[in-house]
């Protein structure tokens, strides 16, 4: 008996056994793409300068609130640009308070000063940019990956693509519009008060103070579908956001009849400012402003102590809930845009599983039996070890958690083709070496030896190709390569190491070989 | 035991000089279509877009479809039949309006255009810089691709060798995209999976050829074969490998082509014409621009070396 054969044997087995682990049962184990099981791919773009240009507003506020604290006048504080405040005072005598404050402003930089004019930039630094954009996406993430837990999708898949982009896939989920709303939604929830002295009518016209912003309440009448816009004229500064928020909850609107609300309640500190608001504003009108949107802007009677508030807007249940997902979920740093969008019906994937399932079982039957007439005893060799090369594949699959994708399917079928070439090269070395005279037990052993470089260098080649492959960002040549390289990996193991143990075990363990089937 | 070929001897090599006017006038066939057609076609993979596969309960013309989409203004629609009868693919340029509201309008316009009953079976969209990235994408993956191979060619066997199979690649990709613009297919994902596959299998091949190669000329070179006949003689002695494994791949591409179905078509298309041509490309390509390529600096070295005996 050749050397090692039982310790072959076992490797051998174990890595059966092991396969058969990891594969059972088959439609838990095997991770199936969006093409093949259905469902949406979003790759969203994060506006991650928005939210540097928020974090700039801030700021720029900030100074705003320190320099009338110390009494220095000012001409202009504005934003210029995402990242640049732009400082005028109103009398150079107060340059030195004023720098003061802005060094309070630990993330900006002094620039363009101009002390006879009274005027200076603050420019935020490069550093704290870039920290700022990767806080956007990350946290933006974070709320997406919340929103889409609370929405109920089985296992979704929530990454980071590149610097600023979130790749979304949704398996099996039907209404794709109204995952795509909630995902999508910055759901950016304030309370603004009306501007009662200026009239809808100025503002209409462009007459607008500085303080002020025209916003709109959109409504849609059920029946004729169609859209009424009102317009409300709205201070800017928002006195209470959704971040000071614990609860939203879906509610009847008592008000309005099949329709839904969603009420909300506040946190301490939500509460007390909310407290504090309608205490001062009794009389005016607070209007609840939802991405950019007037919901409703209801009379304040009085100081309301509770810390609770109610949006309404005629919702169906389904919407209600649905905000009252966003909302709890907060809201999304900076907006996000859909820049790629994939959706696949369940039932062209399960089309597409039976195509491919087809074609592969018909490229392998045509390699079997192509094997077995040309080869005979050592094409049925081959034939089993083609078999036990696709078992590791889809076990392999499985216990690295990659995804089979339909190109991943045409994949495999491919690694059919070349993983027979493997055993071609083999067993034409052989018949060579048996042409050339020599004793068939020599002329395995010098088949496979002769063999081994040149597979060596084909499998290495092409793996090589089928990793650049997987380096590629979309999912699809993705999955092809995934199953290229795996396919490859186990061809070595199986088109060379199996087949020369079975051959061991059918030919070397006779006292006298007189000739081999091949 | 069953023999394609006993004990071959073709003369491959020495027919070499026919197959560059074969494998040029194939390339220039493949390039003229291209530029005939203003390039490539690619899919909305690459140029940004949506595509909308819809299947309808009546079997519906591609007119019909046409004029119920022209209400909506989205521009110049491709509407075209997607496997049986009853399944259609429409394609939208991208458009001003977001994805959503581009799945309404057409959703709705189906609906609106009497056309029966139909079931939205898969909808992508891909925005203008994701396209772009592709692009860019692509190109480099090929390149990667192609540097790859050479470095490892390189190292293993030698730098001719290397920039022989590059050449030979090269050839096979051109034939490919140029068999995709004659039969008017488009350039998309899967079909750059399959170049990338046909660039791996046609240095397989390669690598085949040159192993045997080598592997002779370690042992001892009978007088008076040249280097030209080495070649041929490794060319025809991994000839039933070459053969065999072309077929078995190739019975794996057509039944691909022909039974994976309408959305794996353009792959096994290109697998399917990339076999052919990435086998033919071992031997014509690669094989004899290293033959003239070594005879070439022997040459060279030949008369140098007379010139200093003479002097």
């Amino acid at each position: 008996m050749p050397r090692n054969l039982w310790s072959r044997v076992t490797l051998v087995a174990v890595m059966v056994v092991l396969s058969g682990w990891y594969l059972y049962p088959p439609k838990r184990t095997i991770n199936l793409g969006l093409d093949l099981q259905g469902g949406t791919h979003l790759v969203l773009g994060v506006e991650a300068d928005k939210y540097v240009a928020s974090q700039t507003d801030r700021a720029a506020e900030d100074l705003k609130a320190t320099l009338e604290r110390k009494g220095v006048a000012v001409k202009r504080i504005a934003r210029e640009g995402d990242a640049t405040v732009v400082v005028e005072l109103a009398s150079p005598q107060s340059w030195n308070d004023a720098l003061t404050a802005a060094a309070e402003l630990q993330n900006f930089e002094r620039r363009d000063e101009n002390q006879g004019a009274g005027r200076f930039k603050l420019v935020m630094s490069e550093r704290v940019v870039s920290r700022l954009r990767d806080d956007a996406v990350r946290q933006g993430l974070e709320t997406i990956r919340n929103r889409v837990d609370q929405f109920g999708v089985a296992e979704p898949t929530i990454t980071r693509q590149g610097s600023d982009r979130i790749l979304i896939q949704l398996p099996g989920i039907h209404d794709v519009a109204r995952a795509k709303a909630l995902i999508g939604k910055t759901a950016l929830l304030e309370f603004k008060l009306l501007d009662e002295r200026v009239s809808v009518e100025e503002a209409l016209k462009g007459n607008l103070p500085d303080t002020d912003e025209l916003l709109y309440q959109r409504r849609v009448d059920k029946e004729t579908k169609t859209e009424r816009k009102t317009p409300y004229v709205v201070q800017k500064r928002a006195l209470l956001t959704g971040a000071e928020l614990t609860r939203a909850e879906v509610q009847a609107d008592p008000n309005s009849p099949g329709n839904w609300q969603v009420s909300i309640e506040f946190t301490a500190t939500g509460t007390r400012i909310f407290g504090e608001v309608t205490e001062q504003n009794v009389g005016k009108h607070l209007a609840i402003v939802l991405d950019g949107s007037v919901y409703s802007a209801p009379r304040i009677n009085e100081r309301i102590p509770g810390g609770r508030a109610v949006i309404t807007g005629q919702f169906t249940v389904d919407e209600a809930r649905d905000l009252a997902i966003v909302l709890r979920a907060g809201a999304l740093p900076a907006p996000v845009t859909i820049l790629e969008e994939r959706t696949v019906g369940p039932s062209l994937g399960a089309d597409s599983i039976r195509q491919g399932l087809i074609a592969i079982s018909a490229s392998a039957a045509v390699v079997f039996v192509f094997m077995l007439f040309y080869y005979r005893l050592s094409g049925l060799i081959a034939d089993v070890a083609l078999g036990l090369n696709l078992l590791l594949l889809f076990a392999c699959m499985a216990a690295i958690g990659a995804t089979l994708t339909l190109p991943g399917l045409a994949g495999i079928a491919l690694t059919v083709g070349m993983a027979v070439d493997t055993n071609i090269l083999i067993f034409e070395r052989i018949r060579e070496e048996l042409r050339l005279g020599k004793t068939p037990r020599a002329s395995i052993e010098a088949g496979f030896r002769r063999a081994l470089r040149t597979i060596i260098d084909t499998h290495l080649t092409v793996m090589g190709t089928a990793v650049i492959l997987l380096s590629f960002g979309t999912s699809s040549v993705k999955g092809f390569g995934a199953s290229l390289f795996i396919g490859l990996a186990a061809s070595l193991f199986t088109a060379y190491f199996f087949t020369r143990l079975l051959f061991d075990v059918v030919y070397m363990g006779r006292r006298k070989v007189d000739a081999i089937s091949i | 035991m069953i023999e394609l070929f006993k004990n071959p001897n073709y003369d491959f090599i020495g027919k070499r000089k026919w197959a560059y006017y074969v494998s040029i006038a194939f390339t220039l066939i493949g390039l003229t279509s291209l530029v005939a057609m203003g390039g490539l076609r690619y899919d909305i993979d690459f140029t940004g877009g949506t595509l909308v596969q819809v299947r309808f309960e009546q079997a519906p013309s591609v007119a019909q479809i046409r004029s119920s989409l022209s209400t909506i203004h989205l521009g110049e629609s491709v509407i075209q039949r997607f496997g049986d009868e009853r399944e259609f693919i429409i394609r939208l340029p991208l458009a001003a309006a977001s994805s959503e509201e581009v799945q309404k309008r057409v959703q709705s316009a189906l609906s609106a255009g009497g056309l029966g009953k139909f079931e939205i079976r898969r909808l992508e969209f891909v925005g203008p810089q994701v396209g772009r990235d592709l692009q860019l994408q692509a190109v480099y993956l090929v390149l990667v691709g192609l540097v790859w191979i050479t470095i490892y060619i390189a190292l293993r066997f030698d730098l001719r060798g290397g920039v022989a199979a590059v050449i030979a690649v090269v050839h096979d990709v051109l034939v490919c995209l140029g068999a995709l613009s004659i039969t008017n297919r488009e350039f998309s994902l899967p079909v750059l999976a399959a170049l990338l596959t046909i660039i791996g299998y046609s240095v397989n091949d390669t690598i085949v050829a040159y192993d045997r190669l080598r592997e002779n000329r370690g042992k001892m070179v009978p007088k008076g074969r040249t280097f030209a006949d080495q070649m041929n003689d490794a060319v025809n002695q991994t000839l039933s490998r070459t053969i065999l494994t072309s077929l078995t791949t190739f019975f794996s591409a057509a039944v691909l082509l022909f039974f994976g179905g309408k959305t794996l078509e353009d792959f096994a298309f290109v697998l399917f014409v990339g076999v052919i041509t990435g086998t033919y490309s071992t031997t014509y390509v690669a094989a004899a621009i290293v033959v003239d390529w070594t005879r070439y600096v022997e040459g060279r070295l030949r008369r140098s070396k007379k010139a200093v005996a003479k002097a």
